[in-house]
Parts: C-alpha cells; structure tokens; sequence
C-alpha cells in the first residue's frame, strides 16, 4: 500500500521537522517574525471588521447621550486634573525626602499603548500579540498592565509586533503581596485551562491569615515586575502540604478574556 | 485543477490559521479555540496526493507554531501523521458519506492536538493542562466534526466551479445500433 513517493513525503517532513525543531531559539524567534510578517496584511482587515459592529453602533447612538457622556467626562477630567495637581506635590515632597535620606529617586512610570491584535490559537497557551516592537522600544520583560491590573509580560519582541506572556500562563510566575496586616507573600501560578479569571497564590506561610476581598499587588521581588500593580483579590483560601503552606485563588482584577488595549511599563522600577 | 486545488488547500489553512487567532467566538461560548487544521487535512489526505498532505502538514504547522508560542514545528508531525494514516488507507474509506467526514473529523481534531501535547511534554515544556482540557479536547473534537463536511462542500464547490467537467458520454454506441435492412 505504501509506495516510494510516500516514503519520500514521510522523509521530507521527519528532516524539515527535526530541522526545525534543533534551531537555536534565538533564531526560532527570528524566523517566527520572519513568517509572521506574511500575516500582516490581514492584521488591517481584522480591525475594520471589529471596527463594523461599533460604527453600527455609533449611528444608533442618540445625541443627547452622547452630550451627557461628554458632560461626565469633562467632570471626571476635571476631578483627575486637582487629583494629579494633588500627587505631584506629593511626589516632589516624596523625592526631596528621599533625597534628604539618601534613597534613590523614583522615576514616574512611562507608559506605552498596545492594541491586541491577535491570541495564542493553542489552547494550552496563554498568550498574545500586540502591535508595538522594537521600534518603539520594547525590550524581552516589560510588565504589560491594564487600568484594572497586571496582564503579564513581554516574552519576545520582533520590529513591529511583540509577544506576550499573560499572568495565566506556565511561563508567567509572579511575586505577589497581599495587602493585609502581615504582608504576605507568594507566587502567583495559573489556576487552569478553563479559568480565565481565576489565578492561584502558592507558596504563603502556612499561618496566612487571607480573607476574601483582600487586594494582591505585585511584591517587587524578581525583577521584573515593580512593586504595587493590583493583581487581584482573594477569592478564598486553603491549607496544603499538611498545613505546610497556604494556597490561595486569586480572581485578577484585568478581564484577560477581553483584552483589546494594554499598557506597556516602558521604565519598570523593582526593588 | 490539482495545482489549483494544492493552492486552494495551502490558501485556506493559511486564512484558517490567522482566523483562529483574530476571532475569539468559539473560545468566549464554549472556552475553547476551534482548530480548522485537522479537517483541512481530512479532505487533503481524502481528495489530494501526498504532496498536498506533506505540504499543508509542514506550511499549516509552521503558521499555526508562529502565531503560537509553541516551539517551531512541534504541530507538523501531529498533523503529518493524520494526513499521512487517511492518505495511505484512502481507498478503503467511504470519502462522499457525511457520516465518515463527521467522524474523520471528530477523530482527527482529537488526535491532533493529542499528539501535540505528547510531544510537547517529551520537550520539556510545561503547557496548561487540567481537567478542563478534557472539556477544550472535546470543544476540538465537536468543531472538528463539524467543520469537515463543510469543508468538503466548500471545496467540492470550488472543484465543480473551477475544475474540469467531465466529459458525458453520448447515449449513442454504435454496438447499439439497430441495422435495418431495404425490407
């Protein structure tokens, strides 16, 4: 039944994938750009088919709510406007103190905006895709966040277009703190395949005393992510390992499942 | 046609690819992406040489591990495989039954991602697994399923719009013919 050319096809493919998969990864990540640019030009087509459904929606809209929303905004405008005047006062009374102690200046954080252009089409990963590079000075590990919270990071970076890790995948642990009286500390881990909003907290001492409602931030240890990014918040919490540790879930405070924009921390700052 | 079937093959797993990672519909209904690769791979492996399935094998993996952070070519041999098994035991399959598509498709949207993962633990690389995989490899299965006879009717179409007809036969046979005789 097996005849020579299916031999030669079954030699082919067995040499082209032991090729591929004996490449150095810094020339996978190459060649993956390389490949990947094949697939800009539908990029444009995407977002105008995104873009139909809120057009529709933009005509249907009345005036008159329109006007209200404009209206809201000016006012929260407004109130940002005294809340910014507020903080960088404070920030200038917080950097002549620390230069009086002799502590290292904080630096405000310089912010970039992503758009999401694609995710990961393999179950088993959790990652994305947005349209930021090189170019625009990312570099392998920024921290990635939304308004709400931490996403992830940044795990490779071609010309236009970058890869990132979400905080729900394998390859995305993060030292994190909760924000109670003891401050304590763990790693956040993904929590499974199916919860998209839902993260696990290991690694806490085994006399954590976690209630539900309390805030998770970024600890700063690791030296990726700076210290106080919300993650989340305690969703509930049990003992493992004979009350070793405690293991806590964490519901994320970003909706990584409708991710459309994110924020890249260009001058992350940990401790 | 069968050049323009190869490049039809290679252009639609290529549109198949980028659709599963610019549209989200089926992962936000039923928490699972939908892989169209499988079922391309039934009808190729059904309805075109082997070249065809070695080709969509190494060209639809290598597009599917560049939008994926799966190491580069883990998906050919999962997907070689499939191609490689229908390809070589095609004379025996009932290829026109909507019955033996749905569960050529079912089987290989199964196995595929199957092997995938196989082989993606004997790397070393630690993919997102759980007992809702279960539910994702199912989510997989279904889509698959479904998505093979339509892909057989999309492409027959284009085969019937863009191929060859072939050629009827007249009904007339000249061993047919009734000679008469002057009386």
């Amino acid at each position: 039944m097996l005849r020579k050319k299916h031999y030669l096809a079954l030699g082919a493919v067995t040499l082209v994938t032991v090729l591929l998969l004996s490449l150095p990864s810094r020339t996978v990540s190459h060649l993956k750009l390389a490949i990947g640019g094949l697939f800009l030009p539908l990029f444009g087509t995407v977002n105008a088919v995104r873009q139909v459904p809120d057009r529709a929606a933009d005509t249907l809209l009345p005036r008159g709510e329109l006007l209200k929303e404009i209206q809201n905004l000016r006012r929260e405008s407004q109130e940002f406007e005294v809340c910014k005047q507020q903080a960088d006062g404070v920030a200038r009374e917080n950097d002549q103190l620390r230069a009086l102690v002799g502590w290292q200046q904080q630096q405000p954080w310089k912010l970039k905006l992503a758009s999401v252009v694609l995710r990961d089409p393999a179950n088993w990963w959790h990652t994305i895709q947005i349209d930021l590079g090189k170019r625009d000075g990312l570099v392998e590990n920024l921290p990635v966040l939304t308004s709400d919270g931490l996403v992830g990071r940044v795990s490779s970076v071609g010309l236009t277009r970058s890869q990132v890790v979400l905080i729900e995948d394998p390859r995305c642990r993060v030292s994190a703190r909760v924000l109670n009286p003891a401050h304590d500390m763990g790693v956040i881990s993904p929590g499974g395949p199916m919860e998209n909003s839902l993260v696990d907290l290991s690694y806490l001492s085994g006399n954590a005393n976690l209630k539900p409602g309390q805030l998770v931030v970024t600890s700063g240890v690791g030296g990726i992510f700076p210290p106080g990014i919300p993650i989340g918040q305690i969703a509930d919490s049990s003992q493992a390992e004979f009350g070793l540790y405690t293991e806590a879930r964490v519901k994320l405070s970003a909706d990584l499942g409708a991710l459309d924009q994110v924020w890249v921390l260009l001058n992350p700052q940990p401790n | 046609m069968n050049v323009l079937q190869t490049i039809l093959i290679l252009a639609a797993a290529f549109l198949a690819v980028f659709a599963e990672a610019a549209f989200q519909l089926p992962r936000q209904f039923f928490g699972a992406q939908v892989d169209l690769l499988p079922a391309l791979m039934i009808y190729a492996a059904l309805n075109t040489n082997i070249a065809t399935v070695s080709l969509l094998a190494v060209l639809g993996g290598l597009w599917f591990d560049v939008l994926s952070a799966n190491p580069l070519g883990v998906s050919i041999p999962p997907l070689f495989a499939v191609g490689f098994l229908i390809c070589t035991r095609r004379d025996l399959i009932l290829r026109e039954l909507p019955f033996a598509q749905v569960f050529l498709g079912a089987a290989a949207s199964a196995v595929v991602p199957g092997l995938a993962i196989l082989l993606l633990l004997t790397g070393g690389q630690e993919p997102l697994l759980g007992w809702g995989s279960l539910w994702q490899w199912l989510v997989m299965a279904a889509g698959g399923a479904v998505a093979t006879p339509i892909i057989f009717a999309v492409f027959g179409w284009c085969q019937h719009a863009l191929g060859y007809q072939p050629q009827t036969e007249p009904s007339f046979r000249p061993d047919r013919e009734i000679r008469r005789g002057k009386l």
